[in-house]
């Protein structure tokens, strides 16, 4: 019942908005929100702003805690950030829904998300997810588990699926969504142990995608391609950074998670934080090599179609900004 | 150890035996209290999880109640949408313990228009009962644990507890409970009825439980997560999971399983995991809800009076010993020193100083004893020494009498026979040598006229200076006797009389006595009781010569005695000796005999009488030798060489 919660939030994001107006102006004063709470998932922007990696370059960053009922392009396309991160998924279908946002940078090229079953329910490969009660989460999160029932066609009764596993954990469902970085670990936080489940990797059964990417929209970038870029290459060094020095950045992304209040621990944060180093390739010294590449996207899209969330699927090239291409000076 | 002090030995075992003892009583003493107390103390932990177990569960009960019976008000009958928001209001006025509760139903189960229906009324600060509708696009609750749980699972459930933000901070747990419509197969899920329950007065009733000084009560949900916890940073954050994570504990994480599966025990943890220190945990379940309540118990706290109680104990039995040593020490001085005193003494007399005077020790247990004896044989070491002293003198003094006794006895025995006018016609040599300074045999020769040469040999009963007496009586009497110019027999006869006169000690002697007539070689001789001379005639045969009968001298004035005769040629020996040849001993314990002076004076028979004399005197004490001469020896050789011319 998180009434009061609701109209906190909303608070804070007409603030958001209003503040981000007079930031516009000044040029090097920009806004971040992140796609989720504050957690490890951003450890590199927190870190990025904390050790004044920002300022380094210039940027006076202001990152904003997001609310988990708006979704972070609804920020960007309202004003109220000028950054702010997204699945691949979620930011192609805003981009064919009509939101002129860009990627400028992919951060995370290869896929978390996994599917969780406990062995005691009689799953003990992929196969036997058929005729299971599964839960999925919304949107375009449920796109590539979608698409891979429909690949190896299973039929399954899809349980939407909240934030929490406890659906799970009480048997409600028999298969559960998961990031291999976070609700994994939740779930091994509830005294269940691994042996007694079964992870299927979705990177494992063709569906290895990029997640989490920098978006910003279209008219922001053509404004001031350099900030933007800078953005990116700072978040980046906030990230080498966060994997070189993993408890600073601990306790950085605990400052963060104290301040919201956020119901997690250290030690889950250390996981996700581990985690998030396996799906993240670095450039190796100031480049781009994150770039978000053009099969990915046409895989990603591809499936968007399929599963009918979008009618069309947006040109790779208005899709993408390539920092490579602009010089930063 | 071995050279250390009697005191010290005293006081080393008697406190080493009384620590040994103390120690084991102790160790008994504190290990059965340590225990005795784990018991009570595990007794007490169960009784007070299980009261609060139950006060919680009590509550939960309560609230529990509310939905239920809504739940079933909802399946039996039809309600409108309208009455909706006084059902809502209804239960959460009528329960204090409910903090909000509402009805929310299926897409379309009430309202058909409606996506999203669910009434809702709660408390506000202050405690005035609002009422909503909750449910629109940022409010999906379908998806939501409190209303997708019971719905999954076709049961009322509760919900892990959550962090009511911004709603004063509180933590709430739901309680929801699915209804439905149609019977018997046909059941469809209308939706959920659930009330809210803020956590703070559990976490009150639970925070309150203070034990000792550092333990505490905690509150763990089915997920393991901490819903009261004194260290609030860890509440609705971390789960006993992750501090086991944290901690790298096993066990840990084991008895977390136990605990939110239902468990129910005690447990030892290792420092750092629920406290600093060591300590124990009791758990047991909340049935109703799934969660679970720890009791942690500090170890070194609970043992804490324990261990007070040991050191006071370890403390007085210390200052015993300590005051046992100083007693044991006096009590070893008393003993010791009267010790120490008498050995300095008795290390004075040892050296001779009789004189030393003991220390007065005036006791009557064993010391004093000790040191009287000492006195009296001190005492009795100088009376003896003493007489030792004048027994000695008198002694030496006899035997410087005794020496001269000698002298005076050696003295009057002849010695060299010449100046005698026969020297060329016979020769005669005598030996004596007396068992002790003075001795019982006798000897003599003498010429009675040119041609008349007197001999005799004697041996006296017994030895020493009576026998010495009686030997020189005898040799007086034999040679004034002698000289009145009678025959042997006569001799004899007439010194028996004279010794058996005044004879009161009853002594004797046996004496051969002989007269050689040096003209004609014949010999007279007579014999009172003494051995056979031997007689060596020219071709060198020694043979016992034959005597008379007759007895010993001193013993009977009757007795008679004979003269026999017999002829000696010239260059004829005879030799008369006293029984201290034959009865001389070896070291075997044989007689020197007879037949032995036969060979030796055969050996010795072309000798003169000098070499025989010595050489029988010198055979006897070769054959003796290294045993105590027994009794007196006297040898006599004779040697006839020719008639007078």
């Amino acid at each position: 019942m998180k009434t009061v919660a609701e109209v906190i939030g909303v608070f804070f994001f007409v603030l958001a908005m209003l503040g981000n107006a007079n930031a516009d102006q000044g040029g090097r004063r920009v806004s971040f929100v992140p796609q989720w709470i504050p957690q490890a998932q951003f450890a590199g922007y927190y870190v990025a702003l904390e050790k004044g990696l920002y300022e380094k370059y210039g940027l006076e960053v202001n990152i904003l805690r997001c609310i988990p009922e708006r979704p972070s392009a609804e920020w960007l396309k309202k004003g109220a950030a000028d950054f702010a991160t997204m699945f691949l998924s979620t930011a192609i279908a805003e981009r064919a829904r009509g939101t002129r946002l860009v990627n400028v940078g992919q951060i995370v090229s290869r896929s978390s998300q996994v599917l969780i079953a406990k062995k005691s329910s009689g799953i003990n490969s992929w196969q036997d997810i058929n005729g299971k009660k599964v839960g999925l989460w919304g949107a375009e999160l449920s796109i590539m588990p979608t698409a891979l029932f429909r690949r190896y066609g299973l039929q399954v009764t899809v349980i939407p699926q909240s934030s929490t596993v406890n659906l799970f954990l009480r048997g409600g469902v028999d298969v559960v969504s998961a990031m291999w970085y976070n609700e994994y670990h939740t779930i091994l936080d509830a005294g269940v142990e691994p042996e007694d489940l079964v992870v299927f990797h979705l990177s494992d059964l063709g569906f290895n995608l990029p997640e989490d990417g920098i978006y910003c929209l279209e008219s922001t970038f053509k404004k001031d391609p350099q900030s933007c870029c800078r953005f990116v290459r700072a978040s980046l060094e906030g990230w080498r950074y966060a994997f070189d020095h993993q408890e600073e950045a601990l306790d950085i992304v605990m400052k963060y998670v104290n301040e919201a209040k956020s119901a997690t621990n250290r030690q889950h944060q250390k996981w996700m934080l581990e985690h998030m180093r396996e799906v993240i390739d670095l450039p190796e010294s100031g480049g781009y090599e994150t770039l978000l590449k053009e099969e990915d996207y046409k895989a990603v899209a591809g499936e968007l179609i399929v599963s009918g969330l979008i009618g069309n699927i947006p040109a790779f090239s208005d899709f993408l900004e390539n920092c490579a291409a602009v010089n930063e000076k | 150890m071995k050279n250390r002090g009697l005191a010290f030995k005293l006081i080393l075992f008697t406190l080493s035996g009384t620590m040994a003892v103390f120690l084991s009583a102790f160790a008994y003493f504190y290990l059965s209290s340590k225990d005795s107390m784990m018991k009570y103390v595990e007794e007490n932990a169960r009784n007070l999880t299980h009261s609060t177990a139950y006060q919680i569960e009590n509550v939960l009960e309560g609230v529990e109640k509310v939905p239920l019976n809504y739940a079933s008000l909802m399946s039996a009958r039809n309600f409108e949408a309208e009455d909706m928001a006084q059902l809502a209001n209804r239960m959460v006025s009528a329960n204090p313990e409910i903090y909000g509760a509402g009805i929310a139903f299926e897409p379309g189960a009430l309202a058909a228009d409606a996506h999203y229906f669910s009434p809702y009324c709660y408390r506000k600060e202050g405690g005035r009962l609002t009422n909503v509708v909750l449910g629109d696009e940022s409010y999906h609750y379908f998806t939501m644990d409190w209303y997708q749980i019971p719905k999954e699972l076709n049961r009322a459930a509760w919900t892990e507890p959550y962090y009511d933000e911004g709603g004063g901070n509180m933590i709430m747990a739901s309680f929801s409970v699915p209804f439905y419509k149609g019977q018997y197969g046909e059941k469809r899920f209308q939706g959920v009825v659930e009330a809210d329950i803020a956590l703070h007065g559990l976490q009150e009733i639970v925070s309150a439980i203070k034990l000792y000084r550092s333990g505490y009560a905690f509150l763990i949900s089915r997920n393991g997560v901490f819903i009261t916890h004194p260290d609030s940073s860890l509440v609705m954050t971390n789960s006993i999971f992750s501090i086991a994570e944290e901690k790298k504990s096993d066990l840990l994480r084991r008895i977390g399983k136990d605990m939110i599966s239902g468990g129910e025990g005690l447990v030892a943890l290792e420092s750092g995991l629920l406290l600093p220190t060591k300590c124990r945990l009791y758990y047991a379940p909340l049935f109703s809800i799934g969660w679970s309540l720890g009791i942690v118990i500090p170890e070194h706290e609970l043992l804490e009076g324990v261990n007070r109680l040991g050191r006071m104990v370890i403390l007085i039995g210390l200052a015993g010993v300590f005051l046992m040593a100083i007693i044991l020490m006096l009590i070893a001085r008393r003993i010791t020193r009267p010790l120490k005193d008498l050995s300095a003494t008795t290390v004075e007399i040892a050296l001779g100083n009789l004189d030393t005077r003991l220390p007065d020790i005036q006791r009557g247990d064993e010391i004093g004893t000790l040191a009287r004896s000492f006195e009296e044989m001190r005492l009795a070491l100088k009376d003896y020494i003493k007489h030792l002293t004048e027994t000695t003198a008198a002694k030496e003094r006899i035997e410087s009498e005794l020496k001269i006794a000698r002298n005076i006895q050696m003295s009057f025995l002849p010695k060299a026979f010449p100046p005698l006018p026969a020297k060329n016609r016979m020769e005669i040599s005598a030996r004596l040598e007396p068992a002790r300074e003075i001795g019982g045999d006798l000897y003599d020769y003498s010429l009675i006229d040119d041609d008349h040469l007197f001999f005799a040999v004697g041996d006296v009963s017994d030895k020493g200076i009576p026998a010495a007496l009686f030997m020189a009586v005898t040799k007086t009497l034999l040679k004034g006797i002698a000289e009145t110019g009678i025959d042997p027999s006569e001799i004899l006869h007439r010194c028996n009389l004279e010794l058996c006169g005044n004879n009161d000690s009853m002594m004797f002697v046996t004496v051969f006595c002989g007269i050689l007539d040096l003209r004609t070689g014949r010999l007279k001789y007579s014999n009172a009781g003494h051995e056979h001379p031997i007689i060596v005639r020219r071709d060198g045969q020694p043979e016992s010569i034959p005597v008379p009968e007759g007895f010993l001298l001193g013993v009977e004035e009757q007795s008679s005695y004979q003269t026999m005769e017999i002829g000696l040629e010239p260059g004829d020996k005879l030799i008369v000796y006293t029984d201290g040849v034959t009865d001389a001993v070896n070291a075997a314990g044989e007689l020197y005999s007879l037949a032995n002076l036969m060979t030796t004076v055969r050996s010795c028979a072309s000798l003169s009488a000098e070499g025989i004399a010595t050489e029988i005197l010198g055979s006897v004490k070769l054959f003796s030798l290294g045993i105590p001469q027994a009794d007196d020896i006297t040898v006599l050789a004779l040697s006839f060489t020719s008639a007078k011319v």
